[in-house]
């Protein structure tokens, strides 16, 4: 069942040091606050897997929280790069970075396997490209039916889920609208935890009839994080801050101005509230 | 009609937009897709359907998006899936007439190139990576790629192929049905070039109005060839350049109003 805690001491209980965490949410609804919360906390040697890394993973990756990355598509959308992940990966700082790359019907089926306790994923893809050389775990079956040839991946089964949401109710069933990604999935997919922050707890969450709710007992933690999704967006609430992830793309160029901007808003920042706060959103 | 003034680009988006119909369910990649698709919608294709991968079925956005997944799409949409059902259904399920794709590099066959330059281990260039296009590339009954011309994007030879055009040339495994005919056209702010019949090599068929065969070939890092019935694009009408330019306007408005 669910237990309404803060994000700190969520963070503190469930996130261990060598874990492979996922912090999804597909263009919308990114958990910017909780994904801070770990590098306040200093954790080291992460897995992290998420389809779009985005601008968190490229804080998380540039302060030196990850060992690993799990991925399919790793830029600033409309944008360009993520220079701390490239740093990683072109220059092993602040630390080498091993990569499992993929595509993003692959992740998005490999979720879906973990969700439904399946150990992999079949799909019909990586068809003529060269992600089958450079990543180990596609493989090729052939259909016992048809004997048409395949994609296989195995199931995503991160230690601990992350994700931010609209609502929660005070029983700890939580509400997700807009654009759902997968997030269901992956929370479904854990391991060990399914932590949940949420722009607010309300007394009845007024959902549909087949409105993607995940009830209190496959959710570990619930954390009021008002703004947490920010400078993504929240449907419903906030919109996506498109000039600070354009603005990004000067802070992280060069290691010291990221370095300083994350000692200024992060490690500084609020400690038990969201980015949102921090930048005026929530 | 006196002649208009327009740049490369707004040629390219605009030859670009043409090339989708009434009707297409259409599979839109972010940045130069994305705005062809929707000059498509808003000017001789109202009922063309926008899909994009964060989830949005029917998007009729009012300004383009930044990202794949702006809250513009989600609102505007007749609906939105979560994203395994965007891939396995309409995706995987052969519910696309075209893939709209850009790319970061291509070869002569059309393949395309977003992962890497250099070796992938110890790259010179780490780019994002595929995202959707490895399946884009193959599920959609065709696919158009969109890109400005240039030495660096229409290389000799790719380090990484990411998604497959027409590979080395031989004809494509179509599973049944279930595989698409992959690039059918590749549209720049040069030309349009489409693939041999025969070869599957990336011919150009059509020039710009204004580009030489010379600027082409300056811009290509292969001997490229030209059909032997080589067209002229149509110049962009004013009802084009006007719709394009109002959308980048709104565009601009709205995206710097966010701070």
């Amino acid at each position: 069942m669910a237990k309404m805690m803060s994000l700190q001491a969520a963070i503190a209980e469930y996130v261990r040091d060598g874990d492979s965490v996922a912090l999804e949410g597909f263009t919308h609804l990114i958990p910017f606050a909780a994904g801070q919360e770990i590098i306040r906390q200093g954790r080291k040697d992460l897995t992290l897997i998420r389809m779009t890394p985005d601008l968190i993973y490229d804080q998380m990756i540039g302060m030196g929280c990850a060992s690993k990355l799990v991925f399919s598509w790793g830029g600033n959308p409309g944008v360009g790069s993520l220079h701390r992940l490239r740093d990683a990966v072109e220059n092993g700082w602040p630390r080498p970075l091993e990569i499992e790359e993929h595509s993003h019907a692959a992740m998005a089926n490999a979720y879906d396997a973990g969700a439904a306790g399946l150990p992999f994923a079949v799909f019909r893809g990586y068809i003529g490209n060269h992600l089958p050389k450079v990543t180990s775990t596609i493989k090729f079956i052939d259909c016992p039916f048809t004997g048409e040839r395949l994609a296989a991946v195995p199931a995503l089964r991160p230690d601990v889920a992350i994700v931010h949401a609209q609502k929660a109710d005070r029983a700890g069933n939580v509400l997700f609208e807009g654009i759902v990604g997968v997030q269901k999935q992956a929370c479904l997919a854990a391991r060990r935890a399914a932590i949940v922050t949420v722009e607010e707890i309300v007394d009845t969450l007024d959902a549909g009839p087949n409105a993607v709710v995940l009830p209190n007992w496959v959710v570990t933690a619930v954390a009021k994080v008002p703004g947490g999704a920010y400078p993504s967006y929240a449907h419903g609430y906030y919109q996506r801050d498109n000039s600070s992830y354009k603005q990004w793309d000067a802070i992280s160029r060069d290691r010291d101005s990221f370095l300083a901007w994350m000692q200024e808003h992060v490690i500084q920042g609020p400690t038990d509230t969201a980015a949102g706060a921090n930048h005026g959103v929530a | 009609m006196a002649s208009l003034e327009y740049t490369a680009d707004e040629m390219m988006t605009i030859a670009a937009s043409r090339a989708l119909w009434n009707g297409a369910v259409c599979f839109v990649g972010i940045g130069l897709p994305s705005a062809a698709a929707n000059l498509a919608r808003l000017t001789h294709a109202p009922d063309v359907v926008l899909i994009y991968e964060s989830g949005t079925i029917g998007a009729k956005p009012d300004v383009l998006p930044l990202s794949i997944g702006d809250g513009e799409l989600c609102e505007t949409a007749t609906t939105t899936v979560s994203v395994p059902e965007m891939f396995r259904y309409w995706l995987q399920g052969g519910r696309i007439d075209v893939g709209f794709l850009g790319t970061a590099q291509l070869d002569r066959y059309a393949n395309i190139n977003t992962t890497v330059i250099g070796d992938y281990a110890q790259p010179k260039v780490r780019l994002p990576g595929g995202g959707g296009a490895p399946e884009i590339a193959t599920s959609a009954k065709e696919i158009f790629i969109t890109v400005r011309h240039s030495r660096r994007v229409f290389v000799e030879k790719m380090d990484f192929i990411t998604s497959m055009g027409h590979g080395d040339g031989s004809p494509r495994d179509t599973r049944g049905g279930m595989v698409g005919r992959g690039p059918t056209r590749v549209i720049t702010d040069l030309c349009v070039l489409e693939p041999d019949p025969e070869t599957r090599e990336l011919v150009v068929t059509a020039l710009h109005p204004g580009t030489t065969r010379e600027q082409v070939q300056e811009q290509t890092g292969w001997p490229i060839r030209f059909a032997g019935q080589l067209a002229t694009t149509e110049p962009p009408t004013r009802d084009e350049l006007e719709v394009l330019r109002d959308l980048h306007a709104r565009t601009r408005k709205a995206h710097a109003g966010q701070s």
